[in-house]
């Protein structure tokens, strides 16, 4: 699995990044999500909770590897 | 059909010091939206369980917009006190898509994780002076005023840039609101005080803005956007002072009471920012000191078993939502170490707490350092007898006497 990012979501809770600050940061200038390796292939479980900490559904993750 | 008989009160009356109203747990089960009547004598549509709160936090047929004459106030109010309210609202915290995110932007590398980790030792410090201060004294405290209050009225002046004369007219203007023995009048007067000294400060800034500090930088990025003009401005600034102040004031005493219930736990949370960041989560939970927050709805809505019609109040109970065992098993446990970051207690959808961070760093560096400083600190009263503001929406304590 992957994640995804919809920056225009994003509204710097900084949630994903508070748990998983291996796969997230936050841009200094704008404070969105940035995510650090786009390609990172994800446990199903981290995943699945990096898009649901989420408060306004920016950030989903997908089956199989990122193109 | 309303039977307006049998429509109950909101907010519902707390029996237990910790727990939510009691009706809540029935209601999640059957009733999970359900008529209540708000202070305001409005009927609104009360909603109870986890899952369907944060689905309506991000559906775009439920607005925040507070001028809308249906949004149930959690608080009897006067006319002005309403437009207040409506006005302060269209700062951030009462927009809509879409034109809440320009404006939410502007704050938001303000509140980044890596910027609120910065104002540790800023915080830090305050929280040791205040310790030093409650050391040097009587061994009989009321934590609320020594360290509960002044702990976000000194982080709050150090973030916005406000000068420490100001310390005195934020901190009674956050007292007043925060206890119930203040009038009515006292309130409002101290409220208008505060607005006063707000509406001197933001003209200042905006005559010489520097990069050192957040309305400096606002007044700064505002020349490039020109979203906010010196009305919204000031509300702004006054959001960010109210929603962050009282919060998290409230939260430290309660947060203290509940660490006391379980004192063997206190060295590990010491010891270990792990089990401390845990317990914070875990507190924030438990307590949840935003219970219910108003939203109107702008289409019709199905949720729980009803329909929602355009135009009808909703209040979602985020105390429930935090106490729904579909979402934390065994919920009405104080379980410390349980992963509870999925809380609702900073809210869900586009209004999600941007200051949460901040007050993340607050509450870990405040329990930290009182118990390993005062490793003997206990409850000068009864839990039972403590003066715990059970009628009110936004939870907290008048006043929490310690001892050591
Ligand atoms: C324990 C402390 C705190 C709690 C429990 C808390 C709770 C909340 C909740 C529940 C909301 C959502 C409101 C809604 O959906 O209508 C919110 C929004 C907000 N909070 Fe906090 N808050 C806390 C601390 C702070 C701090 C320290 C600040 C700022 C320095 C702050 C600033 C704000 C602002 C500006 C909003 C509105 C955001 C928006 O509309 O986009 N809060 N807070
Ligand atoms: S949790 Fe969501 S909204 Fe918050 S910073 Fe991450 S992507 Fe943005």
């Amino acid at each position: 699995m992957h994640v995804i990012v919809d920056r225009e979501l994003c509204v710097g809770a900084g949630l994903c990044v508070l748990s998983a600050a291996d796969l997230f940061d936050q841009n200094e200038e704008d404070g969105q999500v940035v995510l650090r390796d786009a390609a990172a292939q994800l446990s199903t479980e981290r995943a699945l909770a990096a898009a649901q900490l989420c408060p306004s559904g920016a950030l989903s993750a997908v089956e199989g590897t990122a193109r | 059909m309303i039977d307006a008989l049998h429509i109950p009160d909101f907010p519902m009356q707390r029996t237990c010091p910790f727990d939510p109203p009691q009706e809540y747990a029935k209601l999640r089960v059957e009733h999970p939206v359900s008529q209540v009547r708000a202070p305001t004598g409005q009927i609104a549509w009360l909603v109870t369980r986890y899952e369907d709160i944060r689905m309506l936090l991000n559906d775009p047929r439920v607005s925040a917009d507070r001028r809308h004459p249906n949004m149930p106030l959690t608080e009897e109010v006067t006319p002005q006190t309403r437009r207040n309210i409506a006005e302060v609202g269209r700062s951030l915290i009462g927009l809509d898509r879409p034109e809440h995110g320009p404006r939410r932007k502007m704050l938001m590398a303000e509140f980044t994780v890596r910027r609120m980790a910065a104002m540790r030792p800023h915080i830090q410090h305050t929280a040791d002076e205040l310790i030093d201060a409650m050391l040097a004294g009587p061994r009989e405290v009321d934590l609320l005023t020594a360290l509960a209050l002044p702990t976000p009225t000194r982080t709050l002046c150090e973030l916005l840039g406000l000068s420490y004369d100001a310390r005195d007219i934020i901190q009674r203007s956050a007292n007043a609101q925060l206890r119930r023995s203040v009038s009515a009048e006292e309130r409002q007067q101290t409220s208008a005080e505060l607005r006063a000294y707000v509406d001197q400060v933001v003209r200042e800034k905006t005559a010489a803005p520097t990069d050192e500090d957040l309305l400096g930088r606002l007044v700064l990025s505002n020349r490039e956007t020109g979203l906010y003009d010196h009305e919204l401005m000031v509300g702004l600034t006054m959001l960010l002072l109210v929603a962050g102040h009282e919060t998290t004031a409230s939260m430290i005493a309660l947060g203290v009471t509940g660490l006391l219930q379980q004192p063997e736990k206190i060295p590990g949370i010491v010891a270990d920012p792990a089990a401390a960041a845990a317990a914070v989560e875990e507190l924030l939970r438990y307590f949840t000191v935003v219970d219910a927050l108003p939203r109107v709805a702008v289409g019709d809505i199905e949720v729980g078993g009803v329909t929602i019609r355009a135009d009808e109040g909703i209040l979602l109970s985020f105390a429930s939502a935090n106490w729904d065992d579909e979402a934390f098993p065994d919920a009405a446990t104080l379980d410390l170490a349980r992963p509870a970051r999925k809380h609702l207690a900073f809210g869900y959808g586009i209004h999600q707490c941007i200051g949460q961070n901040l007050a993340r760093e607050e509450l870990h560096i405040v329990f930290r350092t009182l118990f390993s400083r005062i490793p003997t600190l206990r409850l000068g009263a009864d839990l039972d007898d403590l003066p715990f503001k059970k009628d009110s929406n936004i939870y907290g304590i008048d006043a929490l006497p310690v001892t050591w």
